[in-house]
């Protein structure tokens, strides 16, 4: 990066404490024009409230915010905008039931004589959208469009707004390879034009794919800047995490040592391979027969068997996703069976699928797991109250005991267990969420993308613990979108294409390159 | 208010100020306005025996409250589901009709009420399932019972006001027990019993988490539908016994007028008391207070000589004043000016 330039917003001595949260501590950041820089950090290393405070959602108790020369203080996000700050954040915020036009336009709806220029607004809409290489209607409702695209409106809305800042918050996070590259394709023109991109992921691809420069963020702190060409891998990674990366605790689990390595990225080969007890000759505890919803799912068969990670693969909209809801009871099969302990059938309700041990992390934090203002203890029993019924009330000392004992064993971060869970950061509530099932003591465990926009450590804490769980005997269906993590934790792998199951592998069968030109339908 | 939420507002009153208990607010409302009544109108918290009754101004007001109060612990519920239930007016109306007719017409009392009860609770089933089973919206659901209630009973009466002379039926209006109005003694019996619901089962957990997130707690297992169902059968149930009080202490059942927009001043008491439109958390000792709270303003206004055509005014720009103290957005604006 060119020292002489001068940045085009540093934010410096940024002090934000929540009631017993200290969330950032002189924190900082400098962005220059022209280059895409990289936020990272763990889970709570305070990457989002920097953001929130940057684009006027919180105000810091104390720290200088200076945009080309200004000295800035945003007390809303409005704000922010009008001052050239615009944000694409984590989970989508858009309104799903207006029209994609009006998703980009809201609160600045073009006007003619007085009266909103809709014509000219879709005009302009699909104008913008197709600058992004997205050619869509823009006048259906946004809900139509799955979230990647919604992803794409919410950053031609950022664009749309006269922006010199634009802030990314982990839009990679539901996007698939091709969307991802179109992104960046995006982005790489943006900074040519002279805009500064803050990025924030936790893909090392990603970063290392974009980003000029990278800032790393641990507990609440700038641990420091570096340009991307001189920081490894590794060594980005141990500057996350704080510590030698071999030195990791590797709880519950044995074998995770390469855990660093593989979520570094580097190559991992057979050393990973074959920690895990084979469970081939384990008995099948679930199995799934022409499993199917019309315009959703094709027929699916599927077996998992006792005490297995069984990894699901495959893109966005492959049917991963909507196979697991069928699992599960969430959305209704039209055909098929499910047969696990007694029950023999479909599942009408989630409550039917609980009943017959089953539990379900959605891929959704905020809209299908997290009841935000109830406190951590209230979700984390919520599952196995309802499994017990109403009448049935947990005692309370008991239900503080459960949480307490969750809290310790998944390193939840949090000021209490009555603390709402919607103030701890998405790695914790994932882990909160994660508790409850667990608290239910389920046969067999679906996790849905469990690890989406959170950090390594956590993904790593999530993935050991529940790899120690199944040691134990219980069963999970492991679906994720990062292809390594799936490898490394499944004994066996079903592979979904084009809302079908195109095959089914042993571990050791598949290596990165062949799983990925099965996901892509190339002979394997 | 429960045993879910419980452990917060403890541990606030005990490390922190009580002022940021839940129930604060509506409590320092009532209070102010007992202030006003205390240095304005003479012998307003005297209270006397006559005839084995206790007589007073607070009495008359807790009596006139009961019906509201009944009504606002119903809308309470629903309301924490993220519904809302404005046919409670015409569940009054029904209620009164059916108990009153049949009275007159000669049936056991028991049976009489019993059947205004089981009107009233088909009410509730009706607004439920279309609420729950057909996911209408619920103030589009209630609008038609709204509508259709009242029109029922007018449709029963002809139009016209039936009068009762069976003495029995007034002492559910009018009656005393152990120097108390009987009417409070339901209001009570229903509060204890939803309390206790809320405090042995996990029902106050269940209702607030449907209430904040329907698709979280669903797939978290809670019977959704089924829950939100009975929270309209339960407000039925509760208008159906208002529509007994209030046609008992007029001794006759007014399908017109009775309760009679009863559901708004339900609904403002629920506002009153710090339950959120939004759904999710609740306090029925709120909504309790916040029918006291419009009750105790009624009164105070009348009592002050305030001509009856400033009344309206007078009492919105009170609901107005106590609605601003519990807007977060208020509450920022005027921080930011400090």
């Amino acid at each position: 990066m060119d020292s002489a330039l001068t940045p085009v917003l540093e934010l410096t001595g940024i002090h934000k404490e929540f009631p017993g949260v200290k969330a950032l501590n002189d924190a900082g950041l400098r962005l220059y024009p022209g280059e895409v820089h990289t936020l990272m950090g763990q889970n709570g290393a305070g990457k989002s409230t920097l953001i929130k405070v940057l684009t006027g959602v919180y105000t810091p108790d104390r720290g200088r915010m200076v945009l080309q020369g200004q000295e800035i203080a945003p007390a809303s996000t409005l704000e922010a905008q009008e001052l050239g700050i615009s944000t694409v954040y984590q989970e989508v915020n858009l309104c799903p039931n207006l029209s994609v036009a009006e998703n980009i336009f809201i609160g600045r709806y073009p006007r003619k004589w007085g009266m909103v220029d809709w014509r000219g607004m879709r005009e302009a809409a699909a104008r913008l959208l197709h600058d992004l290489e997205v050619d869509i209607d823009v006048s259906a409702p946004l809900s139509r469009y799955p979230l990647a695209i919604q992803q794409m409106v919410a950053i031609s809305r950022a664009l749309n707004i006269s922006s010199r800042v634009l802030i990314l918050d982990e839009p990679t996070s539901s996007l698939d390879e091709a969307e991802v590259q179109l992104l960046f394709r995006v982005l790489r023109r943006l900074r040519e034009q002279g805009m500064a991109i803050l990025f924030v992921t936790h893909f090392l691809d990603q970063t290392y794919a974009i980003s000029d420069r990278i800032t790393v963020m641990r507990n609440g702190e700038r641990e420091g800047e570096y340009a991307c060409s001189e920081l490894s891998r590794l060594a980005l990674v141990n500057k996350m995490i704080g510590a030698p990366a071999e030195a990791q605790p590797a709880e519950g689990a044995a074998g995770h040592g390469a855990n660093a390595q593989a979520a570094a990225g580097l190559p991992h080969g057979s050393a990973a391979q074959g920690e895990l007890p084979l469970a081939q000759a384990a008995p099948i505890l679930l199995r799934a027969r022409g499993l199917k919803r019309r315009g959703v799912l094709q027929p699916v068969d599927m077996d998992v068997r006792e005490g297995e990670v069984l990894g699901m693969a495959g893109l966005l909209g492959s049917g991963r996703t909507e196979l697991a809801r069928l699992l599960f009871g969430a959305d209704r099969a039209d055909g098929g069976s499910i047969r696990i302990g007694s029950h023999e059938g479909i599942f009408l309700t989630p409550r039917e699928a609980i009943g017959a041990g089953i539990g379900f992390c959605s891929e959704d934090r905020k809209l299908e797991g997290a009841i935000l203002s109830l406190s951590v203890r209230e979700n984390l029993v919520l599952a196995l109250q309802a499994r017990n019924g109403m009448l049935r009330a947990i005692p309370l000392k008991r239900q503080q005991e459960l949480a307490n004992d969750y809290v310790k064993a998944l390193g939840i971060k949090t000021a209490s267990i009555e603390t709402p869970i919607g103030s701890l950061s998405g790695g914790n509530q994932q882990k909160v969420l994660l508790a409850r099932w667990l608290a239910t003591q389920p046969k067999l465990m679906i996790l849905d993308e469990p690890t989406r926009g959170i950090d390594v450590r956590a993904k790593q804490e999530i993935m050991d613990y529940v790899t120690a769980l199944c040691r134990k005997g219980m069963s999970i269906l492991f679906i994720s979108s990062e292809l390594p993590e799936v490898l490394r934790c499944s004994d066996r792998m079903v592979v979904m294409r084009d809302r079908a199951a195109c095959g089914e592998y042993e571990r050791g069968q598949l290596d990165d390159e062949s799983v990925l030109q099965v996901i892509a339908g190339e002979a394997a | 208010m429960n045993a879910q939420t419980l452990p917060v507002p403890l541990a606030a009153s005990r490390y922190g100020s009580i002022m940021t208990h839940a129930l604060f607010k509506p409590s320092a409302a009532l209070a102010v306005l007992l202030l006003i009544d205390l240095i304005f109108i003479p012998g307003f918290f005297s209270l006397e025996v006559k005839d084995g009754h206790l007589y007073g101004s607070l009495i008359d007001i807790v009596n006139r409250a009961a019906p509201l109060m009944l009504a606002a612990l119903g809308m309470t519920v629903v309301i924490a589901t993220r519904g809302i239930d404005i046919s409670v007016g015409a569940q009054v109306a029904l209620s009164g009709t059916v108990a009153c007719m049949l009275i007159a017409g000669g049936t056991p009392m028991p049976a009489a009420l019993a059947a205004a009860i089981g009107a009233a609770l088909l009410c509730g089933a009706w607004n439920g399932l279309l609420v729950a089973a057909l996911k209408l919206q619920p103030i589009v659901a209630t609008l038609i019972l709204m509508v259709a209630g009242r029109g029922l009973a007018q449709l029963l009466t002809d139009g016209q006001i039936i009068t009762v002379y069976y003495q029995p039926y007034f002492f559910i209006g009018s009656g005393y027990l152990l120097g108390l109005p009987f009417s409070l003694y339901i209001v009570a019996a229903v509060f204890a019993v939803v309390a206790l619901m809320m405090k042995k089962t996990a029902l106050g957990l269940f209702i607030q988490s449907v209430g904040i997130n329907p698709v979280a707690a669903r797939l978290a297992g809670l019977r959704t539908a089924t829950l939100i169902f009975f929270t309209y059968v339960f407000c039925a149930a509760c208008a159906g016994l208002a529509g007994l009080m209030i046609s008992s202490n007029i001794k006759s059942a007014d399908a017109n007028n009775a309760g009679l927009l009863l559901e708004l001043d339900a609904i403002l008491a629920v506002t009153l008391g710090g339950t959120s439109l939004a759904g999710g958390k609740f306090s029925l000792a709120g909504s309790v207070i916040g029918a006291l709270i419009i009750q105790t303003l009624t009164y105070t206004i009348y009592s002050l000589g305030v001509p009856p055509e400033v009344n309206m005014v007078v009492k919105s720009l009170v609901v107005f004043a106590v609605c601003l103290s519990q807007s977060a957005e208020f509450k920022n604006l005027w921080k930011r000016r400090k």
